[in-house]
């Protein structure tokens, strides 16, 4: 056995990754066999910690101290002074880690963590992913072991449906009764699949679960395929998601090495096997049946249900088909019980929901925690609010499906049905923050140009609607916008969403329509003021010199590249409107801030 | 994987791997180890701990360090806590005193009176 008196847990997420957290591996291996440490201390490669915005984050147990944001010299000095002589590097602790007293705070109690319940991420940056054992030591493949020696099929299926869970990836559809379908459906061979096509921008919780917690995905699809009478799982990834895949493999191979996968599972009959598919790389693949048809080599298209894929799926078989955060808690389920779960959450949305922060807010991140927390905790005492002391306006959820929810809607309280309710949804859990610098039609125009782009053209009110809807939008925010605009949206809006083919199509217009309920005054403002109130939309800002402040230098006339300011030395200049560009040039250049755009 | 039992014995095994990566209520070893306990040896002794500890197999201990205790002349100073008990420190610790301080003191609860600050005191005071 080894035994290490200190374990450096290293980010390896794609977040980390991407800052550069491999180097610091590398530095750490080189200083510790420098220092003769090796054997002392241990260097592990973790998943996602969730707090991306403060990585490369690497955290030295046992004292728990969570150093955000290292470079490689920052390697030298915790190995010099933390792991050689104990003493814990103050300055370069993440801000939020260390007390009034100088104590460094349990991970658990930083404002990041604090609120937060991870279930779905239990693992991530705790484990390395690479190391099966490291699974089974935090009670890995137990729930499969327990499902096949002690349970009967239906007793896991009731399970799962009396604990409340429901579908992560963006429906919200009781998990439980979706395994009872498939049981139900009597058929030799059946499938269950795994949705990790994660085509939400913004969204990234499935592909932390994978890169940090791999087995637990394996695990929980072998529990399905019991539950189901299925001996055969696909996991569809995104093409994308290099390090998920990557990890995936070695966790599928190690599984199979140790029987966990395969024939006679834990000494019974059960034998089950999973492969990977790599996703198509477009967004409407998410969407089930044309997932299934890119699985079995078709163009990913969807075609119309029912039949669900609980009765018809992957080669006409049964197939269950649960997203990767959806999975990652049937384990914790099946070990702890329906009622454990039923207890957290919401009356209807029961456990947690982890979120994908982003946009203008501070803590950019992941972060999980029970279903019912309200807007307000999750933006401001975990994600720390807006940066640079802007107002807060506005959280988009559920990406380009979902809706812009305002400030006065700051304190509902975040699960499936409260979402809907106000416009918007839960979709796979993205949330992207806007503040006074964002102009709502132009966030609409950005989600519906993202949908026109991804539409598969399948049907025509989602290939030819969305793209009119688009062109009003374009129009709007290019200041040419008519009266009667904001009307022609609305019923385009409301006929797409009755008459389009697939999910894609249905909710393409909440974006729209959100905006449209709660910021209806910017449109108007776009249209008949002919002014955009965030100062965002290029073609409606008016560029002039405030006479008070222009001291004559003329240094703007020299950079506006068409010639529209004049004036003479040492006298106010002024903008002639009909020549300006907008390119902001002039801007740029004034030394006294006597040019403003409005 | 074949049983339970098998599962069992990997998580057992590797359990002690990442103990101190869990929440645990277990006994803490804590070595000083600023310039002055390396100085006056404190690694050896905190390996000698490790290998003890390992050796045995024992759940529950985390061996770390600490910077220093502050008392410079009595280092290599260790310091153990067993759960729900105060904490009891070792100076000049040698390695060749780890072996009976784990068996008396972690293993079987009954602190080594002799090697304690307290017998240190004592000594100094004659
Ligand atoms: C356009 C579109 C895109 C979708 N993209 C995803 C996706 O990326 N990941 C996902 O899990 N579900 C996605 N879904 C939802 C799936 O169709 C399906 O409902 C889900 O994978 C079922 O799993 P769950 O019940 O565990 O949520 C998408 C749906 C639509 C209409
Ligand atoms: S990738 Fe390191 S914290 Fe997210």
């Amino acid at each position: 056995m080894e035994l290490f008196r200190s374990h450096v847990l290293i980010c390896a997420g794609t977040g980390c990754t991407s800052s550069g957290s491999a180097q610091l591996y590398d530095r750490f291996e080189e200083l510790l066999a420098q220092n003769n440490l090796e054997k002392e201390v241990k260097l592990v490669k973790t998943g996602c910690f969730g707090l991306c915005e403060a990585g490369p984050i690497v955290i030295v147990y046992p004292e728990g101290a969570f150093y955000s944001r290292i470079t490689k010299a920052d390697v030298d000095t915790i190995v010099s002074e933390h792991l050689v002589k104990g003493r814990v590097v103050a300055k370069l602790l993440h801000k939020d880690s260390i007390e009034e007293t100088g104590n460094i705070r349990a991970l658990d109690d930083i404002q990041f963590y604090k609120k937060q319940k991870r279930i779905a991420l239990r693992n991530c940056g705790v484990i390395n992913p690479e190391n099966i054992d490291e699974y089974i030591a935090f009670d890995g493949y137990k729930a499969l072991c327990k499902v096949l020696t002690e349970m009967s099929r239906e007793e896991v299926i009731d399970q799962i449906k009396k604990s409340g869970l429901r579908g992560r990836g963006g429906g919200g559809f009781s998990t439980g009764m979706k395994w009872q379908f498939t049981y139900n459906t009597p058929n030799e061979k059946k499938y269950v699949a795994c949705n990790a096509d994660e085509g939400d921008p913004g969204a990234f919780m499935d592909r932390s679960v994978l890169e940090g917690d791999p087995h637990t995905i394996i695990e929980a699809m072998a529990i399905a395929g019991y539950a189901v009478g299925a001996d055969q799982g696909y996991i569809y990834v995104r093409a994308e998601y290099p390090i998920a895949v990557k990890r995936l493999e070695i966790a599928i191979e190690q599984a199979r090495e140790y029987g966990l996968l395969g024939e006679g599972i834990f000494g019974t009959d059960f034998k089950f096997d999973l492969d990977i598919r790599l996703g198509a790389g477009a967004f409407v693949c998410g969407e089930e049946t044309a997932l299934i048809a890119s699985i079995e080599g078709e163009r990913g298209e969807p075609r119309p249900r029912p039949p669900f894929p609980a009765v018809k799926g992957l080669f006409g078989k049964p197939t269950l088909l649960n997203n990767v955060e959806t999975y990652a808690n049937v384990c914790q389920i099946i070990l702890n019980g329906a009622d454990w779960f039923a207890d957290m959450g919401t009356e209807k949305s029961k456990g947690t929901k982890v979120f994908a922060l982003g946009g203008k807010i501070n803590n950019t991140g992941l972060v999980e925690v029970p279903m019912g927390t309200s807007l307000k905790e999750i933006i401001y005492d975990i994600g720390g609010g807006c940066p640079n002391g802007k107002k807060f306006k506005a959280v988009q959820t559920g990406g380009p499906s979902g809706g812009c929810l305002p400030d006065e809607l700051i304190d509902t309280p975040v699960d499936y049905d409260n979402l809907i309710a106000a416009g918007s949804m839960m979709g796979s859990g993205g949330m992207i923050v806007m503040d006074e610098d964002n102009c709502m039609v132009d966030i609409a125009r950005f989600f519906l140009d993202f949908t026109v782009d991804e539409s598969c053209g399948k049907c025509t009110p989602c290939r030819v609607g969305t793209r009119r809807m688009l062109e009003i939008l374009d129009r709007i925010t290019e200041g040419k916008g008519k009266d009667g605009d904001i009307e022609r949206l609305e019923s385009l809006a409301y006929n797409i969403k009755n008459t389009a083919l697939c999910g894609l199509g249905q909710t393409a217009p909440n974006p729209v329509i959100s905006t449209l309920k709660y910021f209806r005054h910017e449109y108007e403002a776009h249209i008949y003021d002919q002014t955009c109130p965030a100062g965002v939309c290029t073609n409606l800002l008016q560029y002039s010199i405030i006479p008070e402040k222009c001291k004559g230098c003329t240094l703007c006339t020299r950079v506006c590249p068409v010639g529209a300011i004049s004036g003479n030395l040492k006298e106010p200049h002024v903008i002639d409107k009909s020549k300006c560009i907008k390119c902001g040039a002039c801007i740029e250049k004034c030394k006294f801030g006597a040019i403003i755009k409005k | 994987m074949k049983s339970f039992a098998e599962l069992e014995a990997i998580r057992q095994k590797t359990l002690d791997q990442v103990n101190l990566r869990r929440e645990h209520e277990g006994t803490r070893v804590v070595v000083g180890m600023a310039t002055c306990g390396i100085a006056a040896g404190a690694r050896p002794v905190m390996l000698a701990f490790l290998d003890e500890v390992s050796k045995r197999g024992l759940l529950d201990v985390t061996v770390a360090q600490t910077g220093c205790i502050g008392m410079c002349r009595l280092e290599p100073m260790v310091e153990i806590t067993l759960p729900g008990q105060p904490k009891v420190t070792y100076v000049k610790v040698t390695p060749e005193m780890v072996s009976r301080i784990v068996t008396e003191h972690v293993v079987n609860g009954r602190v080594v009176d002799e090697y304690t600050i307290g017998a240190a005191d004592a000594e100094d005071q004659k």
